[in-house]
């Protein structure tokens, strides 16, 4: 079973080039980590992964499905939970969850259960029916990751997840989400803080616009703390 | 094909849901129609000399006849209001929930102006209601025959405002819009005049008010409040209708979007 595949791919704003030559592939139940400082392309790659935009250089294939050729079954695949939150803070928990369950064709029983299940495992269920702006940061990440995984998506996408979230909140969130990965699910997780990876993972390293390594984080870092390995590699090319 | 029903009703209703929380909006959207009836074309009938023109059959008051004119223009305003609303859910990210969802873009699209349209139609019924009490009526069977013109101008308002909201990046940009796209359409359409009226004036904004398609949904509202069809106010609305929506899908093509 394939996870996610991207080849080739390139994407510039007019002259500025924001992509080039991109290429990595995630197998299936793997957690991956696409780390990068600000401004290397992270969020034009994942705008070109959700299909906001698209490029007219490369490919991207989902869960085996082509994200060009087959758009609407690549997306029913993914599960997304993007940087800016994008839940409707006037609705409560349970509405948000159940207007984009909707989006994927899930109504009444069906869509009740799953949305249970799903705050079950983020431990919010006693907070389905307050609205999404009285919750905290943590508790808004994890409402947005509960609605990420109502379809059983097999890809999984978290765009700095963690931006704005204190310690506590932050681990948390980092720990299920590679215990997802545990339980089959592909997860790309775009970063530039490097106490989120584990030497376990997958990690791609995105700089000015180029993959500038990709591995596992234990071989990637060698014999100095990946901090300090992310520094020499990203800054020595500054 | 489930998909696609729980998909249209979902953003039918969120629609709802949002203009429920914003009671605000629909008091503005009532009081200023209310105002041009009720003030404007007081003062104003004194001044403008109406003769009996199609769909009339008798002298009307300024009254009556503004308010086909003011129909549309909640619509115009609701159709502004969803296009707010669509930069604002973008700059919010909201919009980003609705375009990565497995539906075609068009579909997407089309649920949301449906949403805005039911919505605005609801304004029009209530502000019909409300001057029905003030004694400002139509026929009987007007108010259910110009159900399906409503349908028609708010897909078309709808679909202009989705195609500005391709366009316009920003929410401080969008008081440049209501000086550009409403007031322009609205004075210069047959809401507040007819338009033999206004060529008695100038031969030239006559011509600019007959080419705008506003003053066609205001006609197909007003022959439709008659119980009489307007044949070529529908299609000039059904036209501005396919050319506003064909844009507003090109504006939101992913292929052409370019972040900002």
């Amino acid at each position: 079973m394939s996870g996610l595949l991207v080849e080739d791919l390139t994407y510039s704003y007019g002259p500025k080039t924001a992509l080039k030559d991109v290429s990595f592939s995630v197998a299936a139940g793997r957690f991956c980590v696409l780390l990068g400082p600000n401004g290397a392309g992270k969020s034009t790659l994942f705008s070109l992964l959700t299909r906001l935009l698209v490029s007219s250089k490369g490919r991207i294939s989902i869960a085996g499905y082509d994200l060009q050729c087959q758009p609407r079954a690549a997306l029913a695949r993914l599960g997304i939970v993007f940087q800016q939150t994008t839940l409707d803070l006037d609705l409560t928990v349970a509405q948000n969850l159940r207007y984009f369950a909707a989006l994927h064709g899930l109504s009444g029983k069906d869509a009740r259960m799953r949305i249970d299940a799903a705050l079950d495992q983020l431990s919010m269920r006693e907070r389905d029916g307050e609205k999404t702006r009285s919750l905290n940061g943590g508790h808004r990440r994890r409402a947005e990751l509960a609605r990420a995984l109502i379809h059983d998506p097999e890809v999984l996408l978290l765009d700095e997840p963690t931006v704005g979230l204190d310690a506590a909140a932050r681990r948390s969130i980092t720990e299920y989400a590679h215990h997802l990965a545990d339980e089959g699910k592909t997860v790309l997780w775009a970063t530039h803080l490097t106490d989120e990876v584990y030497d376990k993972d997958r990690l791609v390293i995105l700089h000015q616009a180029q993959v500038l390594a990709d591995g596992f984080a234990a071989e990637i870092a060698g014999d100095m703390p990946l901090a300090d390995r992310f520094l020499s590699l990203t800054g020595a090319e500054a | 094909m489930r998909l696609y029903w729980t998909s249209l009703w979902a953003i039918i209703t969120r629609e709802a849901l949002r203009f429920i929380h914003q009671r605000e909006r629909f008091v503005a959207a009532l009081v200023r129609p209310l105002i041009w009836l009720l003030v404007f074309a007081a003062g104003f009938r004194a001044a403008l000399g109406l003769s009996i023109s199609p769909p009339y059959q008798t002298y009307i008051t300024y009254e009556t006849y503004i308010v086909p004119g003011l129909c549309g223009m909640i619509m115009l305003f609701n159709g502004m209001q969803s296009s707010l609303s669509l930069v604002y859910d973008r700059e919010m990210g909201s919009m980003k929930l609705l375009l990565t969802a497995p539906l075609p873009r068009g579909w997407v699209l089309f649920c949301k102006l449906l949403g805005s349209t039911a919505i605005s139609i609801l304004q029009v019924y209530a502000f019909l209601g409300i001057a029905a009490l003030f004694d400002i009526t139509h026929p009987a069977i007007g108010y259910v025959t110009v159900l399906p013109a409503l349908i028609v101008c708010g897909l078309m308002l709808g679909a202009l405002g989705l195609l500005l909201s391709s366009f316009v990046k920003r929410l401080e940009n969008f008081s440049g819009v209501m000086n550009f796209v409403i007031f322009p359409m609205f004075f210069l359409s047959s809401a507040l005049y007819p338009l033999w009226k206004m060529a008695e004036s100038s031969e030239l904004l006559h011509d600019i008010c007959a080419l705008n398609p506003f003053t066609h949904a205001v006609e197909l509202i007003r022959f439709a409040l008659h119980a009489q069809m307007n044949w070529s106010a529908l299609g000039w609305s059904a036209l501005a209708l396919a050319v506003f929506m064909g844009a507003a899908l090109l504006g939101y093509d992913p292929a052409r979007a370019r972040q900002r």
